[in-house]
């Protein structure tokens, strides 16, 4: 009975998770301009990446699969806002400006 | 369910190829480029469960530290190539 | 936080991860590992790169305790984002904003930009001293931001690394 609800739970992460990976693909083409579609990236790094990962790791259970599949997360959970800030501060510097609605000084 | 999986995750690369070809900016296609690499990594493990196979997790956490180190690279190549001693 | 600036206890740390990721225990594999991690922290060392930043940050209880709550914050986000993707009736108001960093630690301030970026929403665009330029993707996250929650969470766990 515990082993069937564990399954269906890893089935619903990782295809949600799988389903927040699209969204956040469908988002990197539809967003109008560089630094919004960085946000639809940061989805696919965090939550699509995390729910596939979980899910998978319910399918491993208490294994070494299990360690590795937690290794993956924690270098994507780190390497991922890093490779995004390089992005972002390297097309600032190249001067790419932003789309604004409202600016403010702030 | 591994497969329905698998074939989500496709369809998202191919939208991350139509913005990696269209652009505009260079960052554009790197950024495409990195989130093309975090898809595979999550690709490669799903497999790996498909098959029954688990060793090609190994493959996956190789790729992760790959891809993120090949980003920050074109990055660089591309800020030494425009000379600006600040962004370092 | 553990230190890894001498050289005995980089290797028993690349050893253990070496031992963790292995899961094939003969002697050949072992004296194999053993030779490999011996070779890497050689070459780190030669090429100077034992210093002060090499140290493992332990996960306490405190720390712990900040992970959950910044997951928690990344899934709402999330969502948040998602459905400004999938419908097109929610607009996007991107914009830059200044927010100031108040963390007395350059690692506290690392955490503060690296969480700031995770949250899908906002991203870091770049740091000067403790001044940060953000990009918010809608004014709700903008002022979410400026609310200062997140900094003053990052300041009180900063004290516990």
């Amino acid at each position: 009975m515990l082993d069937m609800l564990l399954d269906i739970l890893s089935w619903i992460l990782l295809l949600g998770g799988a389903l927040f990976l699209l969204t956040g693909a469908i988002g990197v083409l539809r967003f109008p301009d560089f630094y919004s579609r960085l946000h639809a990236v940061s989805v696919c790094d965090t939550l699509g990446a995390g729910m596939v990962l979980l899910g998978l790791m319910l399918q491993g259970g208490l294994t070494l699969v299990t360690v590795k599949l937690m290794l993956i997360f924690y270098f994507m959970v780190f390497s991922g806002p890093t490779a995004v800030h390089a992005l972002a501060e390297a097309a600032q510097v190249s001067g790419l400006d932003p789309v604004e609605d409202d600016p403010e000084d702030g | 369910m591994y497969s329905i999986a698998t074939i989500l995750i496709l369809v998202a690369i191919a939208v991350g190829l139509v913005r990696a070809f269209r652009g505009p900016t260079l960052f554009d296609r790197v950024m495409a480029g990195n989130m093309i690499g975090t898809l595979t990594v999550l690709l490669v493990a799903v497999l790996g469960f498909m098959n029954g196979r688990p060793e090609f997790l190994d493959i996956a956490l190789v790729y992760v530290l790959i891809s993120f180190v090949s980003t920050i690279a074109v990055l660089r190549v591309y800020v030494s190539r425009h000379g600006d001693p600040d962004s370092d | 936080m553990i230190n890894l600036k001498h050289p005995f206890n980089l290797w028993l740390f690349l050893f253990a991860v070496w031992l963790m990721l292995s899961g094939h225990y003969t002697p050949l594999l072992l004296t194999l590992g053993l030779l490999s991690t011996l070779l890497v922290v050689f070459i780190a060392a030669r090429a100077e790169l034992i210093d002060q930043e090499m140290q493992v940050v332990l996960i306490k209880p405190g720390v712990l305790l900040y992970w959950f709550w910044l997951a928690g914050e990344i899934v709402k986000a999330n969502i948040d984002v998602c459905r400004r993707i999938l419908d097109p009736r929610l607009p996007i108001s991107p914009r830059m904003i200044r927010v100031r960093a108040t963390q007395q630690t350059e690692l506290g301030r690392v955490t503060y930009a690296n969480s700031i970026t995770l949250v899908p929403g906002t991203v870091t665009v770049s740091v000067e001293g403790d001044m940060f330029t953000v990009h918010a993707l809608t004014r709700e996250t903008a002022e979410d931001l400026k609310g200062g929650e997140l900094d003053r969470r990052v300041q009180d766990v900063e004290q516990r690394f």
